[in-house]
Parts: C-alpha cells; sequence; structure tokens
C-alpha cells in the first residue's frame, strides 16, 4: 500500500467538499475491494473519505412496502432486518450470502453498487428490483445507474445515500459461486412487482449486470420455472474466463434462473 | 498405555501458543538495525537482462542498498542445486542449467528473482523496486511439458537439449511388453497430474544477520530441515562456512514439502547483511508465494495394465513425462523418479513392470516434493486404472484389488522396494463396511429420484515412507544421508530435554516425542522439554519431510533413550546395591525386580551429577547421542472409499461421505494421526475438485496467483471424515511405525474422481473436477 492521508468524515457535504479539493481522493465505505486493491498497489488514492460514519448514510427503513436502506448498511445489518425480511425476503439472503463473516459486517450497500463489480451480487438485485439510487446530487433508476464494468453513472464526488425501492410481491436469487473466490460465477434475481416481471443476471455477463428480456417475457405470462424451459441464454453476451466458459455460465444463467423462481416461490 | 504414553490422545503442548496467537514465527523475530528486503522479480516468463539501471531507486528515501546477481557472482556465491544425481537410461548424468539465487543474464519463470532492494521500511523498498528499470529482451516462452520436448521449442537452458533434463527408466521393458502382447485384457490410458501450489498458511520468510566482530552468520528461515540449509547454505553456495553458520528455524507454519529447499531468498538476505552491513529481512506476500515456492505434481502420463483371463494383472507399462520447471530444485530430480516409479507394483503382485520419466524444462516455477512427492502421482495412475479395469471388465472395483492383493511378506517388487508387512485386505474390508458398500445402490436410487447422480469410487494407497536406508538411496544417487540423530540430556533434577534433527511444522512433535519419554520412564510429559529447530542446540538432523519423524527421527531417540537408561540402570543398580540385570524403570522409578528396592528417576540423575557415589571408573552425567540409520523403507498402506453426488444441472460434486481405513503401523497419539489424515485427505480433495496451477500458454503469466483464482478447500467443501486403523506393526523400527503424514493426500484423489466418474457415466475426467468440467463430462455422456 502506498502512503494516503486518511479522513473520517461526519456529513455528505464534508464528503464531497474534501472530494473536490483532493483530487485524487476516493470514497471509502466497507473498504472491501478498495483496500485490498489498494494493498496490492493497484490503487494509490491521495486521501481517503471515510463515509461509514456519516449518520445520515445508516439505518434501513420500510413503510408500507416503501423500502430505503442506508448506503453505509451491511450487509450484515442488511441480512438480518427483520422489517426488511418481512416485504422482501430475497435481498435479505443475497445479502446474507455475500463473501464471508468478516465481510459482511464490513462491506456496504453503496459501496458494492457503486463499485459495480461485474461478480458482485447487489447489482443484480437493484436491476431486478427497479431500484432507486439516491446519491449526493440525485436519484437514479437503476437501470440507467449500471454502465458496463466497474462503470456507473456516478460522477467524480458523488456519494450514494441510499437505495429505495418498492417491495415486490414476488422475488428470489440463486447464484453459483466461483470455487475460489466465491463471487457470483452466475446469479439471476427475478422479481415480480407493480411494473411487471424483472430478471437480472450478475457475474456471468461480459459487460456487468443485465436483464434478460427473453425470460423476463416467459415469466410475466408463467411465473414458473418451468416457463424458462424453452428460454435461451446467449453465450456470445457472456464472459468466458478460467473459471468457466461463456457456454457454461450461459447454462448457470438459466439454472440459478428456475432456482431464482422456485426460492421466490 | 499410561494417559501421557504411546497410545493417549493426549491434546498438543505446542496449541496454547498457536492458538492464542504467541508462536515465534521467523517474521515476528525482530532484532537491532534491522532493514527489509524486497526482490524484484521477473515479469517475464524468458527474457534476457540487457541491463538494470538503479540511479534513481538508489536515491530514494530509505534505501540501503539495492543488489543484483552480477554482485551476487562476483563475490562467488554459487548456482543453487539439485541433491540426487539421475541418471538417464543411456547412462548420461542428468543436464542441470544453472540456477543463480539472482539472475543475471536470464530470468526464466514469471517471478525470478533479479536483484533486491534492502530499505528502512518494506513500503520504502517496494517504492525503490519500482523505480529501478530492468531492461529486458523479451524471448518465447514454454509452459507445457509436452509441448517443450517439441521441435522448434524455446530452449531454456544450452546445457539441456531439447528442454529435456533425464529420460531415465526403472523395470524390465521387455517383460513388461511380452505380458501386454499377451494379455487377455489390457487397459490404457492417459493421466494427467495436475500442478498445486503448497499453500503453507505461513508464506516463507528469512532473516540474515552478519555479525562483522564475530564474522558470524545467522540466518532465521521457514525450513523443514535447518541442518540441510546450513549444510548446502555452506559447502554448495559459499554463503558462509558451516561453523560460522547458525541456522534457526522457529515455529514454522506448514511446508508440506516446499519448505525442504534452499530458496535464493535466504541466501541472498544473508549476502546482503554483509554486503549492507545490517540485519535484513524478508517475508513473502501470498502472491510471491504462489509465483516462487515449489509448486507439486504436473505429470503427463501414458499407461498400460495387462491383465491375463483370470483378472490377475500380468503386467504395467508407464510413459511419464514430468514438468520440472524453469530450474532444478534441490529434490525434483528424486520426486518423479525414486519416490513415483518405485511405487507402481502399489498393492498388487504385478509381474512385469516398466516406467519411463522424462524431466523436463519449462518456463514456470520449480517444481519438487509436495505432500506425497511422487507417490501421490504413481497411486492416482494406478488407482485410476484399477478402477477403469474393473468398469471394463465387468467385475467389482472391490474383487478386482481383492484377487490382485499382495498376501504374503516379504514381497520384493519388480521396482527396487521389498514390502516388509501390510494386511491390505483388512484395510479394504474395515473401508467397505465404514461405507456401507453394499448400501450404495439404494442411495443411489434415492438420490435418482431428486435427479441427482449418485457415484462411489475406492483408492487403494501404499506409499514409502520413513525415508529412507543412507546406503540404499547414496546407491541411487542421493548427495545426503537420510539418518535422523537425538540427544537426550538429562538434567540434574531428572527433568529430560530431547534434543532432535526432526522439525516440527505443524506435526506436533513437542507432544509425541515426550509422550515416548513419558511412556518409557513413567515421568510426567512436563518433565519433558524438546528442542528442535536450532542448528547452535542439535548437532546435526536431516528434517522433517516423507513421513519420517515417527519412523526414523523418534527411533533415533529410542536409541538414545536406551543408552541414558542404561547408565541409569547402573548407577540404580550401584546405589541399591543390587544387579544391574535386575533394574526395571517404571513409573518414575528405578525399581529392583521382585523387592520393594526403588529410586524416583530423579535421585538417579541427581547421583549421576553429584558423582559422589557412581560405580567405579563411570564418568559423571546423565547424556547420550545416537544416529539411527533405517535399514528399509516403512510402507503405509489403506483403503480410501468417497461417495459423491452430482448435481447434474451445474456439474457441481458434493462429497456425501469420505472413508479412511489406514494401516500407519504403531500409533504414538491417535488424535495427532487423525489430525494428519484430516489434512492430507482435505489437500488430495484440493487436488481433486479445486486446485490447479496455471499459466497462459503463450506468455507464461501466472493466472492462479491469489485466492481469487487458486481454489482452496474449505471447511463446506468437505464432509466429516470417517476413520479407522488397522495395524500391522513396521517389523523395520523399534516402535513399529510406518508414518501418516502424507497417506490422506496420496490415497484421496483417485477416490473422488473414481466416484464422480462413476457418478456421470464418463471416465474421461481431469482434475481438478471443477463443475464446467463434471458438467461437460456429463453432456458429453449423454
Amino acid at each position: 500500500m502506498y502512503a494516503t492521508n486518511y479522513h473520517r468524515v461526519s456529513s455528505v457535504d464534508e464528503a464531497t467538499r474534501l472530494a473536490s479539493a483532493n483530487g485524487d481522493a476516493k470514497f471509502v465505505s466497507g473498504g472491501q475491494t478498495l483496500i485490498a486493491t489498494m494493498k496490492q498497489r493497484l490503487a494509490s488514492p491521495s486521501d481517503l473519505i471515510d463515509l461509514r460514519h456519516i449518520a445520515a448514510l445508516k439505518g434501513i427503513s420500510v413503510s408500507g412496502r416503501s423500502v430505503t436502506i442506508g448506503a453505509a448498511a451491511t450487509h450484515a445489518e442488511v441480512a438480518s432486518n427483520a422489517a426488511l425480511k418481512a416485504v422482501c425476503p430475497a435481498i435479505c439472503k443475497l445479502a446474507g450470502g455475500i463473501g464471508d463473516p468478516h465481510v459482511r459486517h464490513l462491506g456496504t450497500i453503496g459501496g458494492s453498487v457503486a463499485n459495480n463489480d461485474p461478480a458482485a451480487d447487489y447489482p443484480s438485485a437493484m436491476l431486478a428490483l427497479n431500484a432507486t439510487i439516491v446519491t449526493s446530487k440525485r436519484s437514479i433508476a437503476a437501470d440507467d445507474f449500471f454502465q458496463g464494468l466497474f462503470s456507473t453513472a456516478l460522477e467524480d464526488g458523488e456519494i450514494i445515500t441510499a437505495i429505495r425501492f418498492e417491495a415486490p410481491e414476488k422475488a428470489g436469487y440463486a447464484k453459483f459461486p466461483n470455487p475460489a473466490s466465491r463471487y457470483a460465477m452466475a446469479g439471476v434475481f427475478v422479481a415480480r412487482g407493480a411494473g411487471g416481471v424483472r430478471v437480472a443476471v450478475t457475474g456471468a455477463g461480459s459487460d456487468g449486470v443485465f436483464r434478460h428480456q427473453g425470460m423476463e417475457s416467459a415469466l410475466a405470462g408463467n411465473w414458473s420455472a418451468a416457463a424458462l424451459a424453452g428460454v435461451s441464454v446467449d453465450a456470445g453476451s457472456l464472459m468466458s474466463d478460467l473459471h468457466a466458459s461463456a457456454d457454461y455460465r450461459a447454462n448457470l444463467v438459466k439454472v440459478m434462473a428456475k432456482r431464482a423462481i422456485a426460492a421466490a416461490g | 498405555m499410561g494417559v501421557e504414553g504411546i497410545g493417549a490422545r493426549v491434546t498438543r503442548k505446542e496449541d496454547k501458543r498457536f492458538l492464542t496467537g504467541k508462536g515465534r514465527y521467523t517474521d515476528d523475530m525482530n532484532v537491532p538495525g534491522m532493514k527489509h528486503a524486497y526482490f524484484i522479480r521477473s515479469p517475464h516468463a524468458h527474457a534476457r537482462i540487457k541491463g538494470i539501471d538503479m540511479a534513481a531507486a538508489k536515491a530514494m528515501p530509505g534505501v540501503i542498498g539495492i543488489l543484483e546477481g552480477k554482485q551476487l557472482k562476483a563475490d562467488g556465491i554459487g548456482n543453487l542445486i539439485c541433491g540426487w544425481m539421475i541418471h538417464s537410461k543411456d547412462g548420461s548424468p542428468m543436464k542441470m542449467g544453472a540456477w543463480r539465487p539472482l539472475a543475471d543474464d536470464t530470468v526464466r519463470y514469471v517471478g525470478d528473482a533479479v536483484a533486491v532492494v534492502v530499505a528502512d521500511s518494506l513500503a520504502q523498498a517496494r517504492d525503490a523496486a519500482e523505480a529501478v528499470v530492468v531492461d529486458y529482451d523479451v524471448l518465447p516462452a514454454v509452459i507445457s511439458s509436452v509441448d517443450t520436448l517439441k521441435p522448434g521449442a524455446p530452449q531454456l537452458h544450452p546445457e539441456a537439449a531439447s528442454n529435456l533434463i533425464f529420460d531415465w527408466e526403472i523395470g524390465d521393458g521387455a517383460a513388461a511388453d511380452a505380458a501386454i502382447a499377451s494379455a487377455a485384457h489390457v487397459t490404457e490410458m492417459e493421466i494427467v497430474n495436475n500442478r498445486l501450489a503448497p499453500n503453507p498458511m505461513e508464506p516463507r520468510a528469512a532473516l540474515g544477520i552478519y555479525d562483522e566482530a564475530e564474522d558470524h552468520y545467522t540466518c532465521y528461515t521457514t525450513s523443514q530441515n535447518p541442518h540441510v540449509a546450513r549444510l548446502v547454505m555452506s559447502a554448495f553456495y559459499n554463503v558462509a562456512p558451516e561453523h560460522k553458520l547458525r541456522v534457526i528455524a522457529p515455529d514454522v507454519g506448514g511446508g508440506f514439502g516446499s519448505k525442504i529447499y534452499i530458496y535464493p531468498e535466504e541466501i541472498v538476505c544473508l549476502w546482503a547483511s554483509k554486503k549492507t552491513g545490517v540485519p535484513v529481512k524478508w517475508t513473502a506476500d501470498r502472491t510471491e508465494a504462489f509465483l516462487s515456492d515449489a509448486h507439486g505434481r504436473d505429470h503427463v502420463t501414458k499407461v498400460k495394465m495387462a491383465f491375463d483371463k483370470d483378472h490377475r494383472i500380468t503386467g504395467l507399462k508407464v510413459d511419464t513425462i514430468a514438468n520440472l520447471g524453469a530450474y532444478m530444485s534441490l529434490f525434483s530430480s528424486v520426486t518423479p523418479t525414486y519416490l513415483h516409479a518405485t511405487l507402481f507394483s502399489g498393492q498388487y503382485v504385478i509381474p512385469a513392470i516398466h516406467a519411463n520419466v522424462r524431466a523436463v524444462y519449462t518456463n514456470t516455477s520449480p517444481v519438487d516434493a509436495y505432500r506425497g512427492a511422487g507417490r501421490p502421482e504413481a497411486t492416482y495412475v494406478l488407482e485410476r486404472l484399477m478402477e477403469t479395469a474393473a468398469r471394463e471388465l465387468g467385475v467389482s472395483p472391490a474383487e478386482l484389488r481383492r484377487r490382485n492383493f499382495i498376501n504374503s511378506f516379504p514381497y520384493q517388487t519388480p521396482v527396487i522396494l521389498t514390502y516388509d508387512a501390510g494386511d491390505y485386505a483388512a484395510s479394504l474390508d474395515a473401508a467397505m463396511k465404514a461405507a456401507d458398500w453394499d448400501g450404495f445402490a439404494a442411495r443411489r436410487a434415492e438420490s435418482e429420484k431428486r435427479g441427482m447422480k449418485r457415484g462411489i469410487g475406492m483408492s487403494c494407497y501404499i506409499e514409502a515412507c520413513g525415508i529412507a536406508p543412507s546406503a540404499a538411496v547414496g546407491s541411487l544417487g542421493a548427495g545426503v544421508g537420510l539418518w535422523e540423530s537425538a540427544e537426550v540430556r538429562v538434567n540434574a533434577v531428572g527433568t529430560i530435554e530431547i534434543l532432535t534433527g526432526s522439525h516440527s511444522h505443524g506435526q506436533g512433535h513437542e507432544t509425541t516425542f515426550a509422550q515416548l519419554v513419558s511412556d518409557r520412564l513413567g515421568v510426567p510429559m512436563d518433565s519433558v522439554s524438546i528442542v528442535h529447530g536450532d542448528t547452535d542446540k542439535v548437532q546435526m538432523g536431516m528434517g522433517t519431510y516423507g513421513s519420517r519423524s515417527g519412523a526414523v527421527g523418534m527411533s533415533a531417540i529410542v536409541k538414545a533413550m536406551e543408552k541414558v537408561e542404561a547408565k541409569a540402570k547402573k548407577i540404580a543398580a550401584h546405589l541399591m546395591e543390587a544387579d544391574e540385570a535386575d533394574i526395571v524403570i517404571e513409573g518414575g522409578t528405578l525399581k529392583v525386580a521382585g523387592t520393594d528396592k526403588s529410586l524416583p528417576w530423579f535421585q538417579v540423575a541427581l547421583a549421576a551429577y553429584t558423582a559422589h557415589n557412581l560405580p567405579a571408573g563411570m564418568e559423571p552425567g546423565l547424556k547420550e547421542g545416537a544416529f539411527y540409520d533405517p535399514s528399509n523403507f516403512t510402507f503405509p498402506a489403506g483403503c480410501y472409499i468417497c461417495e459423491v453426488e452430482v448435481d447434474p444441472e451445474t456439474g457441481k460434486t458434493e462429497i456425501q461421505q469420505f472413508v479412511a481405513a489406514d494401516d500407519f503401523g504403531n500409533i504414538i497419539n491417535p488424535m495427532i494421526v487423525e489430525g494428519q489424515v484430516h489434512g492430507g485427505i482435505a489437500q488430495g480433495v484440493g487436488q481433486a475438485l479445486l486446485e490447479g496451477v496455471h499459466y497462459d500458454t503463450t506468455t507464461g503469466q501466472l493466472l492462479t496467483a491469489s485466492y481469487m483464482d487458486y481454489a482452496m478447500p474449505r471447511a463446506d467443501d468437505l464432509p466429516s471424515f470417517k476413520l479407522s486403523h488397522q495395524c500391522t506393526p513396521a517389523p523395520s523400527n523399534p516402535l513399529g511405525i510406518k508414518g501418516c503424514g502424507e497417506a490422506g493426500a496420496i490415497g484421496s484423489p483417485p477416490a473422488v474422481i473414481n466416484a464422480i466418474t462413476d457418478a456421470i457415466g464418463n471416465n474421461n475426467l481431469t482434475m481438478p473436477a471443477t463443475p464446467e468440467k463434471v458438467w461437460a463430462a456429463l453432456n458429453a455422456a449423454r
């Protein structure tokens, strides 16, 4: 790790002011990606601005079926929140399956969404739940937020403050973990809500998280694993690497989608 | 057995410090004035070094010095050596290319050390290393052991034409060919044994300290054999004279073979300490460990096994290419030859065996012995063959094995070894009973109802341990003897210090060795200390590997104890005015048999040191040493059964049960033995399902350089193991011990793969059997 200046801030304003004053500054939340990257000397921010102690970013609130998750909520907090579990157990299950207990008690939903790792779990939930990413400047629809590998609509100095979504009638998540890293090699989040059926895939797309229109159409008419039997998943747009070929990932996407439907009930 | 004696499940004495974070490892050693080393390593798999520009780096904050290979050569530091001479079948000696501790002309794998930066802090050393500019002329690289032998392949060393190190054979080729030609059935396979990274929990580290006033060197290092390290560093590398070099291997966090070898870094740290005038410490990070620890396995084998009409094996013919990487590591030559091909008789009567092994250079990390060392490769070949043959012949895999078992001992195999004891059917029976073999069909039917594929597979392994009779290994090319030493120092108050040349890096010697002494004398274990790992304390030793510390290391202790006990009996007989032959030692006392006369152990020890009343002519003191050289290898053997369920939709394998029935001869501490078997199976299952070193085949970049890409087994990849022990004591050593350190890693991979191939109905599957490979194999079989 290169030397860096650490700042603990207590408000979003303070964080954005510091960021604009230090061109090579980076925000850190749980640090589960950034700190490891810095240790390998692959990232060298001049300043680290720690968002974890901003009260406004904390907490999970559920009002009716409207959910607001503070950006600094840890995966463990999301996994164990009773009110959230009552309206959207699928996202609690997803959070409870990220990494290991150490990761879950440090990593945050805001950090994961902002990082947009193509194998992270949360981006699929954001897309499938039609979530709104609330930032220090604006609100961004998930469909507009994720823009490719590690790329998002966030501008320099813009901070995610919360995630908002309407809990769907039904939702489910299933992932097949990479045997080494245990990140998703294919993860599928399915949701059926007021706006219809949404199916989002993580871990597999060569351009990051994506929605699968074919499965959405099939499930819109028939919410069952059987409805997916005739749907084809195009391997052409999927990743191929040491751990899984695109063809195998295409198979996994379909299998995980069926299992996500089964989990959703 | 007493509560602390042989056979007792004593909890480990060393665990308190390990479990409370109080272990003292090489990286925990800090001495005044100590500075930090960072190695500059080649980013290329094969390149010429045109020049190194370190001017800017030398001026950076905290930099003490930056040293390169030319200086090392100018100071007369020698090439790294391979300590076992193998001759090709044409009689020529193996072709060893030069391995410089710091490359000064050519780099031959990604990670090859080129220069070292010494600085006040590690961060400063790394900063300066980034400012050093090494000008490389990149050359084509070759990664695969098959490709490297092809005409036109990039050439690694001028000494080794066609990248061939040796072309060696063992056994009777004509007899094996004749058996195959006249066979009723021949099973033929091509078998790949995947390359593994050893992954001890503690990465390698070294601290070199040069004391100018005394002209003396000290090296703390992560070694399984500190005395061998001292010998090799002084006799071959010319780092320091042996009597002026102290090597200390303190607590060491696992080795699995990878810490047997003497690597460039400890040589360079000692040399750099003298050059810079400061103590120099280096600790590998995990990626450095992946790059520079000696890897294991990496064999490609073609094999034929011949059977007669009664399903008896009549011949075996093996052709193996062993990838030794870019340089010959310390024992790299013996691993694929005498530790591998001598095991091709397995547990079976095989009248004709021939094995040919070609060892080759490639632009990859050096390969050497890793837990099992040649024996897992041989076992994998044989036990995949036996299972495959059983399927081809339409007979039970258990019965095919049973029919061919060796049943009378001693048994001379056609490949050097003489098995001295064993009962292979006993382990087979025990394993099949524990696995409820007969109930498998019902379990498979139940799995099928759930849409799952269930399979069962077995493996009957044998290994040659207790390494090794010195004259025998010398005649086969070993550069060292493989005896062990021990010294028993009885203090004046009767407490006992055992100095041993064995080294404990996870094996629990501080417990088991103390149990041995407690058992012999009837004194509490707490009165026994085990001293190891320091060349200033222990005079000489050969270290710990090859499951040798029980069979060889403890036998040396027995020999030294016998001498101590004989002297103690003489003193006791003198003090009690009894006949020496009537003295027995039990319960911490020396008794005159058949009388009520006795003396406590401590009183005899005290008498030895006060020397007020000793037998005429006896020297004072109670301290004896012994060297023990085994008369034979030992032959642990057993039967492993694995039962798996495969999810046909994803190819994911889940191990439903794993049974290990092992004959380790006599056992000192069953709990520690079980721990060894658990760990070994975890590594074997890791090899079978998860682990594999991968290089980019064009650039030679290591693709599995962290745990993001190299899959280590985790607890949830493994079931609870069902273990049992059968016992035929080893006749060759006084304790009847065979050794247990490697069996788990040797016996398990074929059992796992045999189970998966049974489940999916396709025998064409390589390790690691990842979900994708199993899924593809399942689809191919449909």
